[in-house]
């Protein structure tokens, strides 16, 4: 039902390239996973080399060892030849510097990168964007704090299938001219419909979505000029009761994701980073009900053909009981936003001292992780 | 008539039906108010199961069902709630007190269950109808007590899986804490997220909420106490100690929390974003919080001092509304809609009711329902609504939209084919907001 109209429609909604990594002809792409919830990081690396671990945790089988220490939950393993060839990087025992264990504070700081709770009204990759450049997009119904900023991001969802007709959206498009809201919104989804192309089928459950949403940002990132900033949202991890079953699901769902953006990017995956980041781990202990409450510590996988992977980034903290953050938890030693702006500086290319000031103000005690990307 | 008829028909209430602007006329307050009294509910109501006889329903197939009997009232269970969901959409799709199911739906957000746990699907609607509605005009600590103890509640948040460790089951079978209530109770119930509580809180609160879990009798259930459950002990809650007191604890815990300044607060604060504006103004959130405190959480007194405020009146077309406002808008304007016509809407929208993605409910903020493709979604729908509906579109913008209809939205509909007209009404920025 896409015409060629939608597409120079499309084309045109789009302002003019600015910025300078995208001036300079940057091929950089980045897609920021959000995993909503709290992956537990003890089930997804757990680090089966502590010896407090088994303790913890009991027995682990089918972990594929990726060092001495640390293994890949059996649902990852799909994940290990990325490993192998250096593509897939993995920050552990890391946490926003927070330690409130409430979701929605915590995923404030993830998305608005901040120093507490509310500090920044827009999101750390919606302002990086701005400065590198360029237009993002959400993939999902909605626009996340994440991505909100001075240019707006469009959003798509690949599980939606649609037919407007294309005079109906010019009508609608002049009803909307004035509407600061809905008009620009319908704009860019006009032209992300048209670059996307119609979507596949499979979505039926959350792990098909997660591929069937990998899949097709994958397509739109492999050609699109313009997008090369992306945030695919993956909810259910906080996984409290009977965690086993789900978890296993939930990693399969987004190893499927990953593997579908590799296979959709082809060449450009070499100059891609997909950055998996969570509101933070849980509790190293079980609770009683076989799943994991709230905790800090927790861990961020990066893959891609741009990581310099093949490596946990960890100073690894312990699990032995006086180890544990207030007695309880994983703790943090590297602070989350160390990673974040690695990715800004050294992925996508942005000044560090607009990172500091523009990106993540208050940070200067969380410098960039080195040497992850390029 | 001038805008606030529109206002008190589509911000405070679910969207005019043919005439209500008439109605409202130049009285848009006493109408808003003239819905808070009791009255007498739709029956259709009645015809929906209870929350205990579904829990009737569920147990001998939860005892003894083979896998392929599961599976059956895996699909049987689903199938109840979207009728539940149905039928409610046809209710409100006719209700003559839109305003007070506005009310109570903001109330049943505030205290979200939502069917991601597919255990809490034939309770839902039971819920709102047996912890929210009896209380939603009464007091705010009546109101968290029905909501906290219900089985909906119970199921959604874990406290039946939460077992006091030093209690007698505790010590049994190591069982231990699940903080799941706890921590929402005190962050998205009543204190707020800066209200001024720690991680030990989170942690009495749970323990005092041990025991509270669901009966396993034949024949009566529902909410029980069971002390083999419960934490034994003193516990220390925002600073200050609660005597062991079993199934007393938790009444003192709620009743401390209801009347704390940090819940008038929060509850303020939800309040005026989904009735006034997305950055709701100080004054008016003062204003809610004010009486909440001085009325003991009367939620009568508070939805008053709300309709007279004159701040929730201004910008009339400041909120956008949500996809269930939309959908309730259009089956009041052009229905009422069939019940699974309008699920099948929302579920193209996003929102079926009871399915919020977090126990924080669902979003009262534009910026998450404007994506661009939910924006392209709801024009779908109205395209859709186009083709189905044999209305006169001219006509019925003005008795929709009335005061608020712009000159560019008349025109073109007044322009366009009967059924590209309607189209337009119900894509029309006017339509999408209230």
């Amino acid at each position: 039902m896409w015409t060629r109209r939608h597409l120079l429609a499309g084309l045109a909604a789009f302002p003019a390239l600015s910025g300078a990594a995208l001036a300079a002809g940057s091929q950089k792409r980045l897609v920021v996973v959000l995993l909503r919830g709290g992956l537990d990081g003890l089930a997804a690396v757990p680090p089966i080399g502590d010896p407090a671990f088994e303790r913890l945790r009991g027995d682990v089988e089918g972990a594929v060892p990726l060092d001495g220490m640390f293994a890949l939950h059996p649902a990852l393993a799909p994940l290990a030849p990325l490993w192998s060839a250096g593509s897939l990087a993995v920050v552990h025992a890391t946490a926003l510097p927070y330690a409130g264990r409430s979701h929605f504070e915590a995923q404030d700081l993830l998305e608005g990168g901040g120093r507490t709770p509310r500090e920044q009204a827009d999101g750390w990759l919606g302002r990086a964007v701005a400065l590198a450049g360029g237009e993002a997009l959400a993939v999902g119904a909605r626009v996340p704090l994440l991505l909100r900023g001075p240019v707006v991001a469009a959003s798509l969802d690949p599980r939606r299938d649609l037919g407007l007709e294309a005079d109906l959206e010019t009508q609608v498009e002049a009803l909307y001219a004035q509407d600061p809201l809905l008009g620009p919104a319908l704009t860019q989804g006009l032209a992300m419909r048209a670059q996307v192309g119609d979507p596949e089928g499979g979505a039926g459950s959350p792990a098909g979505a997660a591929r069937v949403a990998g899949d097709a940002l994958g397509r739109l990132l492999a050609t699109e000029a313009r997008t090369r900033i992306a945030v695919l949202e993956l909810a259910g991890w906080d996984t409290h009761t009977a965690q086993a079953a789900g978890l296993a699901r939930q990693l399969g769902g987004l190893a499927d994701a990953i593997l579908a953006l590799q296979a959709r990017l082809g060449a450009a995956w070499s100059d891609t980073a997909v950055v998996a980041l969570t509101e933070f781990g849980r509790r190293a202990a079980l609770n009683g009900t076989g799943g994991t409450d709230h905790g800090v510590g927790g861990v961020a996988l990066v893959a891609g053909g741009a990581v310099r992977g093949g490596r946990v980034i960890a100073d690894w903290p312990g699990l032995a009981p006086a180890a544990l953050a207030e007695g309880r938890d994983l703790a943090p030693t590297t602070d989350l936003r160390s990673l974040e702006k690695a990715i800004c500086v050294q992925h996508l290319g942005l000044d560090p001292d607009r990172v500091d000031r523009e990106v993540f103000p208050g940070s200067s005690a969380a410098p960039a992780l080195p040497g992850l990307f390029g | 008539m001038n805008a606030e008829a529109s206002v008190a028909a589509s911000r405070f209430g679910l969207g005019p039906r043919p005439g209500e602007l008439a109605e409202i006329g130049s009285h848009p307050r006493e109408w808003l108010l003239d819905q808070l009294p009791p009255a007498s509910e739709d029956p259709r109501w009645l015809a929906l199961g209870t929350s205990a006889a579904r829990l009737a329903q569920a147990r001998p197939i939860a005892q003894s069902g083979s896998e392929e009997a599961k599976e059956a009232a895996k699909a049987l269970l689903r199938a109840t709630f979207l009728n539940d969901v149905g039928v409610r959409a046809e209710i409100l799709g006719a209700s003559p007190r839109p305003f007070l199911e506005r009310w109570r739906m903001a109330w049943s957000n505030h205290f979200t269950v939502s069917v991601t746990r597919q255990v809490v699907a034939g309770l839902a609607v039971p819920f709102e109808r047996e912890a929210i509605v009896p209380h939603a005009t009464g007091k705010f600590l009546d109101l968290l007590r029905a909501a906290t103890q219900h089985p909906a509640m119970l199921l959604y948040l874990d406290n039946l899986r939460s077992v006091g460790p030093n209690s007698l089951a505790g010590l049994r079978k190591e069982r231990g804490l699940n903080e799941n209530l706890a921590r929402e109770l005190l962050e998205l119930h009543t204190l707020g997220a800066n209200g001024g509580y720690q991680q030990a809180d989170v942690e009495a609160l749970a323990a005092m909420l041990t025991g509270w879990s669901l009966s396993k009798e034949e024949g009566s259930p529902g909410t029980v106490f069971r002390p083999e459950l419960h934490q034994p002990g003193p516990k220390h809650f925002l600073g200050a100690a609660i005597a062991e007191g079993g199934p007393g604890e938790i009444d003192v815990a709620l009743k401390r929390l209801a009347k704390h300044p940090s819940t008038a607060r929060n509850v303020a604060t939800r309040l005026a974003r989904h009735f006034a504006a997305d950055r709701p103004p100080e004054r008016l959130v003062r204003g809610l919080e004010r009486t909440f405190l001085e009325s003991e959480g009367d939620l009568a007194e508070v939805a008053i001092t709300l309709v007279n405020s004159d701040e929730a009146w201004a910008d009339p077309l400041g909120k956008l509304r949500t996809p269930h406002d939309l959908v309730c808008a259009i089956s009041r304007g052009f229905g009422p809609a069939d019940g699974a016509m309008q699920v099948k809407a929302l579920r193209a929208l996003g929102q079926i009711p009871f399915s919020a993605p977090s126990p924080a409910g669902w979003s009262d903020l534009a910026v998450d329902w404007a994506g661009s493709d939910q924006i392209l979604a709801r024009i779908d729908l109205a395209e859709r609504m186009g083709a189905k509906v044999q209305i006169q579109a001219g006509q019925r913008a003005e008795d929709l939209l009335g005061p608020v209809l712009s000159a560019s939205t008349r025109n073109a509909i007044a322009s366009a084919s009967a059924p590209r007209g309607l189209a337009l009404l119900v894509a029309s920025p006017e339509f999408q907001r209230r």
